[in-house]
């Protein structure tokens, strides 16, 4: 039952870490109040689920394992089995698997109690432990054989299946969520201090703190540390790009966020760039792109995010379809224009790699190194923007 | 733990899987982080729990600009500068200059207390990270004297956060986690009561609903909460209003919408109303 659970969880994209499992284990195994369904319900809940988005994944995982229970199980002899049997590999992930293949079933057994040991020793008194070799803990009789009602009191004797059943998460859920914590975080890195060889100036963090060591007041000069990160942030919003408006949305705010950079503007285009870029898509409002070349320098990145995915005389042509004076530079040329102006760029592709394989995207490829806009290719740009590293073309 | 459990206090009422989450997180001494729409509580369920476990509580606010280190202790070096120019005292003894921080306080009290680390998520990325190792061992030692203190009693540690910023996953895993949900009419019918008893039926089912009403509206960029209903019940009790006036509009509006806009918003969408109503 305990294993069906655990199935359950993963099939609905709870990732339940060895140590969470664990310690709902020494939470049960310590025989937590009464074991009702109801408690294990909340406990389960409380140790395993860390974001409120995933209660209603939870919640449905929890019907499916138990729904067929009646109320009054026995939570020890479940965990007694549970322990007794092998732990499925399958659904762990490789870390866990590594984890999990160092800790055999005896070793868990250990664990288990090394971590009562742990409990009695922190612990004055507390009279539900267990004794020697993982008797039930449970099963002194008294226990609620109904589902604990919910809430306060009024509430209708309602089982934990049922309650997990009604679903009352589900517009908690996270898929809109945006994280842009890991955006930051790998953003951060971009950050390279350098101490300039400048005329020196008074650091004042040094001094204090010199200051404070010795107890007298000395002055420390040294050059200034200046972030010397400039980045340009330039994003495709055109109408390809519709189902990935949320994904640069969030690319965006936590570059936005970021204090990481000495400079940092952003532009918006559309399909591709061409004499404008816009400061507001909706209301087409923007700078020429002249001007925004001629602001940068040899000191700045440049990321362009899109699908490069557009009709090949968007990218060849001059693009200005519904214009109809002078002859304009072509959209390849213009980017052509961003790469020589810059001294690092990136592409990110929301797309997955396998399709990028349209020929825009090739002919982009040529003048840029593409890398897909996940974490792991957010990741690898910036290592690429840090080092400036040659990617390969193509 | 049959002493050491938590049940609510006679000014807070919690609900059944919150008691489970509290006292599941003292028993395995983890601790426990809260999350929830402002105004459903999450403060003072620390101080509920200081109070119930008779325990005392200490605060640590976060603001935008604390760091880990701060929660354990500052080395004032100015005023032992200080005291090397105007000649105060021996300053050849650091530890004078040692100023212990909440979270510092609360691993080196004598008695276990509650320690609330309150809005998380208004500090920098990182801090949750740089919290993990003293919540871990529940031990710090100070660098400047070389001294390290390691908790005599594990303290509860109850965190708040406003979801502000996502928290690290490494942090999450060593957290029991609530979710503080709003309250649905009849647990609010009871929160209401403890804040003002003895209330005429009729006036608090109007404030109600009119209240639900209110938070049910798209486009609200704050909806009102809690705490705001009861400020409101409590100015319309005081000033005696017809129950009649609180189910047409809204009096005191101002207690329960917080931004300039949502109020403007409530007017144009009742002019709409009126208009529609007329042609």
């Amino acid at each position: 039952m305990f294993l069906s659970f655990f199935h359950q969880l993963r099939a609905h994209g709870i990732k339940v870490s060895t140590t969470e499992w664990l310690t709902l284990v020494a939470a049960l195994v310590r025989g937590f109040d009464r074991a009702s369904l109801q408690t294990f319900y909340n406990l389960s809940r409380a140790l395993l689920v860390k974001r409120e988005g995933q209660y209603d994944a939870f919640d449905r995982a929890f019907a499916m394992a138990f729904g067929s229970v009646e109320s009054t199980i026995e939570i020890s002899d479940e965990l007694l089995s549970w322990l007794s049997e092998p732990i499925p590999l399958r659904e762990l992930s490789e870390e866990e698997k590594a984890l999990m293949t160092a800790m055999d079933l005896e070793t868990l057994r250990e664990e288990l109690q090394k971590r009562l040991q742990e409990q009695k020793e922190r612990h004055d008194g507390g009279n539900r432990f267990i004794g020697t070799g993982g008797t039930s803990p449970f099963g002194q009789g008294g226990q609620n054989p109904q589902g604990v009602r919910i809430g306060t009191a009024g509430g209708g004797g309602r089982t934990a299946v049922g309650v997990a059943s009604e679903r009352r998460f589900q517009n908690l859920r996270s898929d809109r969520v945006l994280d842009t914590r890991q955006i930051g975080v790998a953003l951060r890195k971009l950050r390279k201090l350098a101490r300039d060889t400048g005329p020196e100036e008074l650091d004042l963090d040094a001094s204090i703190d010199r200051s404070g060591k010795t107890a007298d007041i000395e002055l420390v000069f040294a050059p200034p540390k200046k972030n010397r990160v400039k980045l340009l942030l330039l994003m495709d919003v055109g109408g390809s790009m519709d189902p990935f408006a949320q994904l640069s949305e969030q690319l965006f705010s936590a570059a936005h966020h970021s204090s990481h950079f000495s400079a940092f503007k952003s532009y918006y285009f559309h399909n591709c760039v061409y004499e404008k870029l816009y400061t507001n898509i909706e209301r087409y409002e923007g700078i020429p792109t002249r001007d925004v070349l001629a602001a940068i320098d040899r000191s700045w990145s440049v990321v362009f995010v899109g699908d490069a995915w557009m009709s090949p005389y968007e990218l060849t042509q001059d693009g200005s379809y519904f214009s109809y004076s002078q002859p304009r530079t072509a959209g390849l040329d213009w980017l052509k224009r961003f790469a020589e102006k810059t001294k690092a760029q990136a592409w990110m592709n929301p797309e997955h790699q396998l399709i990028w394989n349209a020929p825009t995207v090739k002919a982009i490829r040529h003048v840029f190194p593409m890398f897909e806009l996940t974490l792991d290719g957010l990741d690898k740009a910036v290592d690429h923007l840090r080092g400036a590293r040659p990617v390969s073309p193509g | 733990m049959s002493d050491q459990t938590f049940q609510g206090t006679a000014g807070y009422l919690a609900s059944a899987d919150l008691r489970d989450a509290v006292n599941v997180a003292v028993a395995l001494e983890k601790p426990l982080l809260l999350k929830g729409e402002p105004g459903t509580g999450k403060t003072r369920l620390a101080e509920a729990v200081a109070e119930s476990l008779r325990l005392s509580l200490l605060s640590w606010n976060i603001k935008s600009t604390s760091k880990a280190r701060d929660g354990l202790y500052v080395y004032d070096t100015i005023a032992r500068l200080n005291d090397a120019r105007f000649g105060d005292g021996d300053i050849r003894d650091i530890r004078r200059y040692i100023k212990y921080g909440p979270l510092g306080r609360s691993l080196l009290s004598d008695e276990r207390v509650v320690l609330l680390i309150d809005e998380v998520d208004k500090a920098d990325l990182e801090f949750p990270n740089d919290l993990l190792h003293e919540l871990d061992r529940m031990s710090f030692s100070v660098d400047e004297t070389g001294e390290s203190h390691t908790a005599k009693k594990r303290p509860v540690v109850i965190i708040t956060s406003n979801n502000e910023k996502e928290l690290p996953d490494a942090f999450l895993r060593r957290c029991v986690f609530h979710y503080i949900t709003f309250p649905d009419e009849s647990q609010m019918r009871q929160i209401v009561a403890v804040h003002h008893p003895q209330l005429e039926e009729k006036l608090l089912s109007t404030a109600l609903t009119r209240f639900y009403w209110l938070r049910k509206q798209p486009d609200l960029r704050k909806r009102p909460s809690t705490s705001e209903l009861i400020d409101w019940i409590a100015a319309l009790k005081h000033t005696g209003v017809a129950v009649e006036k609180i189910a047409g509009e809204i009096p005191f509006i101002g207690l329960l919408l917080k931004k300039e806009s949502d109020v403007q918003q409530l007017i144009n969408m009742r002019d709409n109303t009126t208009r529609g109503l007329k042609m």
